[in-house]
């Protein structure tokens, strides 16, 4: 295997042949075999290659499920069950394909979450972290659109909720939620489009995807020094080494997916979805899937119908502009003692907003969803862009390499002043 | 490559270590794409519904064509007249394409009752009925003609239309789907 | 176990005396279920009393619309015979048709039938049943349910424990009591402790010795022939209706999660032996 990234030449005659013509085999060497990826990653890294498996997955999944259901109002909730009952192994695509779409999100939280900790949104990743939040807005409306699907009870409610959601957008709300209904309520017609747009969006969630890797294969990796790669040492080839290690993290998260789909099913699911539809009888508690939570616990917090919405959209779109609010010199959350507390809090903020997003919203409940959602905001508008400036970072490490081997060697010896400054130019 | 001291001190446990790993790796997959190509077989309600339908014969008239399903698969009950009857039964086997006798074509002592798949051999289309060289069907499609016991006598059809199981429960009554009456 | 059962119910009981008035239900008592776990099963027997529980009580009013009389006797169900089965499905009038004439025309069932409903539609169900439709018993077991709230739901994805559908619809049907003082109950309305609101418009369905079981050698019933027992069993014989692939899943399952461990640990091991070549400086310096 060659040592340094390099051009890629083809061994045989038909192989030069095709390369002139097409040099799609050199492009996957330099992107995935060649490619320098920094030697210290860890774990979180392998969170890419595992929604990039859990994509194809529901891709697959999905585009079998499609030959067996019948997205018609009348027949759907009848045709989900013929897959459960009477295809063969009906019930595992089906399971694999629900419990799928949680493992997606929980994949997804990881790496925005690593993205966060590691400061991979900065100079210069500013284009491949907006692409993520792309994708993420891509998955959510892929997931609402598909949880509709099986024409249950919360599939029916949960889009006349969200359906309703949007008409509180002002001038255009109204228009945009007909367009969506079909009809003066949820009814056959919406559940056609949806299903027609949930087969689409995963094709451009892969576009978005691939233009995400594109984007990073141009700076390269962060990684958790946050330290760019300064020389060879730094780095080692993406194959075999990143490749090995995607692999058996992917296998290791199998593990955890399989155990939801064959012992606990239906646990991210709500009993209410096994209800058909009803249009004249609203389940007792609306409550969106879990990856959602968060932000309808923002969307209930506020007591205005357009205020919540705004707030709503708002909790994504500020992901957005990470790159800019963070005004820290050091990406990585290691060497930032401060930030590093706000970070946890941030964790914990959002999972009790998680917690409260499945509660009624009632009592206390209000009060703390809105000291949650008003601290969700501080965090991205005020706490990350004050703390650039008031936070004293720890010293760097000169190199990745000295990061790894040196943590007595090197590490301590260095002045302080000197490491944090060359890495912002990175 | 790999610097020369690793390699030299255990060549063969990593290999075995790789090769397991591969190996393992390769049956995971190949055993994945079970269960996506099972779910495409015909579903356990698919089969269930193709449980043997009985067919009344009475009111088949002489000479007279119906059409009936089975797991949805078109099937023609011909009752024959006594000239059709002969016509197929004085065929010289030894010409025919699939050579087969007309007594093997249909149960003994019911000689009148022609019962075989309603598609052409050919490519599956729907032959039409007291058509064709031989009054049997033609096939409006690619010109195959077959003969009053449904055997090819012409065109691109490569086999006579097959018969398929089934049995008189009766004199007037037939089961399709079951060889033998319970 | 039963005793437990039953002191986890008279507490629960206890409880609920004191807040009758509130909406809010008391918690299901947890029962043991035989298909509860990695390795759980149903079983035959019971899913077989179950059947019989529901034909005699409960079909009267309440469909089973996406079963088939066939997948009676599919393994991981009851697993009656084929002969069995026919015979149960010839017992059934199924409408079919139109004829040759035209005409819709009733035939005996056929094991690939479903179960005809009790009622020609649902308005015909809520007209016959005081307003309110029996709703159809196929997935009910999977469609009920009660919040476990924080933090079991947590410990629950350890435990596996996912009968919370079984444990509440198997005490809606032992849950039949006098209301509590200057608790109104409205006409057509039943007191039932663990329905919500505590309003439900089914009638008591199931009382002591009402369905025959059968019996052992000595002529004795194989389980007690009571409220509680019956209700165990249509409640299994409802979890394999509205999962009726449980067994090959879990079985499945286990085979599944045993593979990918062995290839986890292979894989760890070959990652480890990669990665041995950039553990030490000497081989760092080469790339």
């Amino acid at each position: 295997m060659s040592q340094h990234p390099s051009t890629y030449i083809p061994k045989s005659a038909l192989g030069k042949w095709f390369e002139s013509r097409l040099p799609i085999a050199g492009l996957v060497h330099s992107s995935f075999i060649a490619f320098p990826v920094p030697r210290n990653l860890n774990y979180f890294w392998t969170f890419g290659a595992i929604l990039v498996f859990m994509l194809i997955s529901q891709i697959v999944t999905g585009v079998f499920l499609a030959m067996f259901y019948a997205p018609n109002a009348a027949l759907a909730f009848q045709s989900v069950e013929h897959i459960m009952r009477d295809v063969h192994y009906g019930w595992l695509l089906r399971y694999l394909h629900a419990n799928g779409a949680s493992m997606f999100f929980v994949a997804v939280y990881i790496h925005i979450f690593r993205g966060l900790y590691y400061g991979s949104y900065k100079a210069p990743r500013e284009v491949l972290w907006i692409l993520g939040v792309v994708i993420y807005g891509l998955m959510m409306a892929t997931a609402f659109m598909g949880y509709v699907l099986p024409w249950g009870q919360m599939s029916y409610w949960g889009a006349t909720v969200i359906t309703n959601i949007l008409a509180a957008i002002p001038v255009i709300g109204d228009t945009i939620q007909s367009l969506l209904w079909g009809g003066y309520s949820v009814g056959n017609p919406t559940l056609n489009r949806f299903f027609s747009i949930h087969y689409l969006l995963p094709f451009m969630i892969f576009g978005v995807v691939i233009l995400h890797v594109w984007a990073l294969h141009v700076p390269g990796q962060n990684n958790p020094t946050g330290v760019p790669i300064k020389s060879g040492k730094d780095a080692i080839p993406f194959t075999p080494y990143a490749t090995i290690k995607d692999i058996f993290a992917t296998v290791v998260f199998l593990i955890f997916f399989a155990y939801f789909v064959f012992y606990i099913p239906n646990f991210m699911g709500h009993a209410d979805n096994y209800v058909p539809a009803n249009p004249s009888v609203t389940p007792s508690h609306i409550v969106p899937e879990w990856y959602f939570l968060p932000f309808y616990a923002i969307l209930r917090a506020i007591p205005d119908k357009l205020g919540g919405v705004i707030a709503m959209f708002a909790s994504i779109a500020v992901l957005a502009f990470v790159p800019w609010l963070d005004t820290s010199r050091v990406r990585s959350t290691a060497y930032r003692p401060l930030y590093k507390q706000f970070f946890w809090i941030l964790v914990a903020d959002a999972i009790l907003l998680g917690w409260l997003g499945a509660k009624p919203p009632e009592g206390w409940y209000v009060i703390v969803s809105q000291i949650a959602t008003a601290y969700y905001f501080i965090h991205f508008l005020v706490i990350l862009p004050l703390l650039g400036f008031i936070e004293r970072p720890l010293p760097l490490p000169n190199s990745i390499l000295e990061s790894v081997l040196g943590a007595k060697k090197g590490g301590s010896g260095m002045p302080a002043g000197a490491n944090a400054e060359p890495q912002i130019k990175g | 490559m790999a610097d020369t001291t690793t390699t030299l001190v255990e060549p063969t446990r990593r290999d075995f270590l790789y090769i397991a790993t591969g190996a393992v790796a390769a049956v995971g997959a190949a055993t994945l794409v079970w269960p996506f190509v099972q779910s495409l077989t015909p579903d356990a309600a698919t089969v269930a519904a193709g449980a043997p339908v009985e067919v009344d014969l009475t009111p088949i008239a002489d000479g007279q064509i119906v059409k009936v399903f089975w797991r949805g698969k078109l099937i023609f009950i011909r009752n024959r007249t006594p000239a059709e009857i002969k016509a197929a039964e004085d065929v010289n086997i030894a010409t025919l394409r699939d050579p087969q006798a007309d007594s093997a074509r249909v149960k003994p002592g019911h000689a009148k009752w022609l019962i075989v798949y309603g598609n052409c051999t050919h490519l599956g289309c729907v032959p039409l009925g007291h058509q064709g060289e031989y009054e049997g069907w033609f096939c409006p499609c690619h010109g195959s003609i077959f003969d009053t016991s449904g055997r090819v006598r012409g065109g691109p059809a490569p086999t006579n239309l097959p018969v398929p199981p089934y049995a008189f429960t009766t004199d007037t009554k037939i089961v399709i789907g079951q060889e033998v009456t319970a | 176990m039963m005793k437990r059962t039953l002191l986890i119910a008279a507490a629960v009981l206890g409880l609920s005396a004191s807040a009758a008035s509130a909406a809010e239900a008391p918690i299901p008592p947890q029962l043991k279920w035989s298909f509860h776990g990695p390795f759980g099963t149903f079983d035959r027997a019971q899913l077989q009393r179950g059947f019989k529980v529901y034909r005699e009580v409960c079909a009267s009013c309440h469909g089973l619309s996406y079963i088939a009389f066939r997948n009676l006797e599919e393994p991981g169900g009851p697993e009656f015979s084929a002969a069995q089965v026919r015979a149960l499905a010839a017992e059934y009038t199924v409408r079919d048709g139109p004829n040759d004439a035209g005409d819709m025309f009733d035939r005996p069932g056929r094991a690939a039938d479903r179960f005809p409903s009790p009622f020609a539609n649902e308005n015909a169900a809520a007209a016959a049943n005081g307003g309110k439709a029996p709703p159809d018993l196929s997935l009910m077991a999977k469609a009920r349910t009660y919040e476990r709230g924080f933090p079991w739901f947590v410990i629950d994805m350890f435990t596996q424990f996912a009968e919370t559908g079984p444990d509440y619809v198997s005490a809606i049907l032992h849950g039949y009591k006098d209301p509590p003082a200057g608790f109104t109950v409205p006409p057509g309305g039943h007191y039932n402790e663990y329905f919500p609101g505590h309003i439900i418009a089914m009638p008591k369905p199931l009382s002591d010795g009402q369905v025959e079981y059968p019996k052992l050698e000595d002529g004795k019933p194989q389980v007690p022939e009571t409220v509680d027992q019956y209700a165990r069993d249509v409640t299994a014989f409802l979890m394999w209706t509205a999962e009726p692939h449980l067994e090959a899943r879990k079985r499945l399952g286990l085979q599944v999660i045993l593979f990918l461990i062995l290839l986890s640990g292979l894989l760890y091991f070959t990652k480890k032996k990669i990665w041995a070549r950039v553990g030490h400086s000497d081989v760092a310096s080469q790339s």
